[in-house]
């Protein structure tokens, strides 16, 4: 309880900041938009279910809900991207962990293509696949895919091999020493190959969203995007806010529960 | 015949180790951990290996327990040569090899689920039998971490003797320990095996551990491992590892040791 309330405090201490040097006009409030802009962007896009015109006439808001959508269309665009990477990485790490001459091909592609930035894919992706949601999936996966094949080829190779001893003696042998002692043993790493890979695949998505423009659906980074073409920094700043809300609910929603069930069993921090 | 001859064919012998040589191909060259090493060991009998580090005991060890191939040699089970790990020779370590994804109660069914032939509710009567037997049955659903030292070598003890080994091979299991602890395990280990009558191979450099819980101390020397001498331990069970008798043959067994190392030395 103490602690939500220092991060309360923090929080509210920091908006508070931006509103005295709104208040003392710094800045251009064209370029720093009070708080309460980038509140009343968020309100209009989300519940606010009316706009009251000059003259007092009340119409239905067209903008109500617009940002639900924008948010849905980036999840599912974010999550078919993830899900394919991981679909994809972790057989991989494990069969670059398991063969050393894979390990020596495409091991080292891997290390290449994850120090490329995902977004450095966009021009190729758009060559391909067009301006499709085809181009989007491909930037994302490819941002994901070679973290989690990283994560966990390091997962098994770092994987203690008294346990693999121990197993033998026990009367384990290979199927079920990868299923019962290599996977769980390296499950640490694993888990932050796959925050790792969340990460990835969340910076390549919006990197695509910016520069992909399609009209199959407008995720979070298009609307950013036309946020700045607009030059409405309350839907900049607006939307900025928004991405990290979802970057942290994911953290506490995906991710905790496995760092919790990791540092309940290992008693690793 | 001659006597190795003899000591090999004789009927009793659970494990007849034969002539069994071992080289290690490192970066820097090969060692030589085992040369020509022949050991009978009798069901039920509680055999300590020791030497100073590099005489090849664990070599010995992991060949008998299946982990590793002789060079030369053959090592047998009743008479069976071994081909690979078994669940009739448990293995110990000196580090835990503990699943720390798994509770206490789940490493030891670890194993004995691996065992065919045992009915869910078997299992579990084993694995309750074998943790209340090691003195662990308040903390069957710790986790690893949780544990101390002296109750993660409990846990090992309770998994290697669920699957019901015939032997039990232990490398040093008790040398990180505090010597109080040590002390109660000593005395655990000896009533377990009393109770359960396994045939246990036990590898040390503490020549003192080794006199109080062998029936016979090997004695090794390095470069290459071979064995040098035998030593009869005829002290009465359970044995305190304090007493002044124990302390006698220790002595004894410890003067050869130096007087072994003294000569490779000068071999060399």
């Amino acid at each position: 309880m103490k602690r939500i309330l220092t991060a309360l405090v923090f929080f509210a201490a920091l908006v508070a900041a931006w509103q005295i040097v709104c208040l003392e006009k710094v800045w251009s409030p064209v370029l720093v938009p009070p708080p309460k802009a980038v509140a009343l962007f968020l309100w209009d896009n989300t519940f606010n279910p009316w706009h009251r015109d000059l003259g007092g006439a009340v119409t239905p808001n067209p903008n109500q809900w617009q940002l639900f959508l924008a948010i849905s269309i980036t999840l599912k665009r974010l999550l078919a991207g993830y899900v394919i990477g991981l679909a994809v990485g972790l057989p991989m790490g494990l069969v670059t962990a398991r063969f050393r001459v894979v390990h020596d091909t495409v091991g080292v592609l891997a290390l290449g293509l994850q120090g490329l930035p995902s977004v450095c894919w966009v021009p190729l992706a758009l060559l391909w696949f067009g301006q499709t949601e085809g181009a989007m999936l491909f930037v994302v996966v490819m941002g994901t895919l070679w973290s989690v094949v990283l994560a966990t080829e390091a997962g098994v190779r770092n994987v203690n091999p008294i346990y693999i001893r121990a197993a033998r003696t026990m009367g384990s042998r290979w199927l079920h020493i990868w299923l019962k002692v290599v996977m769980p043993a390296s499950l640490p790493f694993i888990v932050s190959g796959m925050k790792q890979g969340w990460a990835f695949a969340w910076r390549s998505l919006m990197a695509a969203e910016i520069f992909v423009t399609i009209l199959t659906g407008f995720g979070l980074g298009q609307v950013l995007h036309y946020g700045r073409e607009l030059n409405a920094m309350d839907q900049v700043i607006g939307i900025m806010v928004v991405i990290v809300l979802i970057g942290l609910l994911a953290d506490k929603v995906l991710f905790s529960p496995w760092e919790r069930f990791l540092h309940r069993r290992w008693g690793t921090g | 015949m001659t006597l190795e001859q003899e000591l090999a064919a004789a009927p009793s012998a659970k494990l007849a180790v034969q002539r069994v040589s071992k080289t290690f191909r490192t970066g820097r060259g090969s060692v030589h951990a085992l040369e020509r090493v022949t050991l009978n060991v009798n069901e039920g009998e509680f055999v300590c290996l020791v030497g100073p580090s590099g005489c090849g005991k664990t070599t010995l060890l992991n060949i008998i327990a299946g982990l590793e191939a002789p060079d030369e040699g053959v090592v047998l089970t009743d008479g069976e040569p071994i081909r690979g790990p078994g669940r009739d020779r448990m293995m110990m370590l000196q580090q835990t090899a503990l699943f720390p994804w798994l509770d206490v109660y789940d490493n030891v069914m670890f194993g004995l689920k691996l065992k065919p032939g045992l009915s869910a509710a078997e299992r579990r009567e084993v694995a309750d039998y074998y943790l209340r037997l090691v003195g662990l049955e308040r903390f069957v659903h710790a986790y690893i971490h949780e544990l101390s030292g002296g109750m993660k070598q409990r846990v090992e003890l309770a998994r290697a003797l669920a699957p019901n080994p015939r032997v039990l091979l232990m490398d040093e299991p008790f040398a990180a320990l505090d010597a109080l602890t040590r002390e109660q395990l000593y005395g655990d280990l000896q009533r377990i095996w009393g109770e359960r009558r396994k045939t246990i191979v036990f590898v040390t450099h503490n020549v003192r551990e080794a006199a109080c819980l062998g029936d016979r101390v090997i004695l090794f020397s390095p470069h290459p491992g071979r064995i040098r001498e035998e030593f009869k331990i005829p002290l009465p069970r359970p044995r305190d590892i304090n007493s002044v008798g124990l302390a006698e043959h220790a002595t004894e067994i410890m003067r050869a040791l130096k007087g072994h190392m003294r000569t490779t030395e000068v071999q060399e």
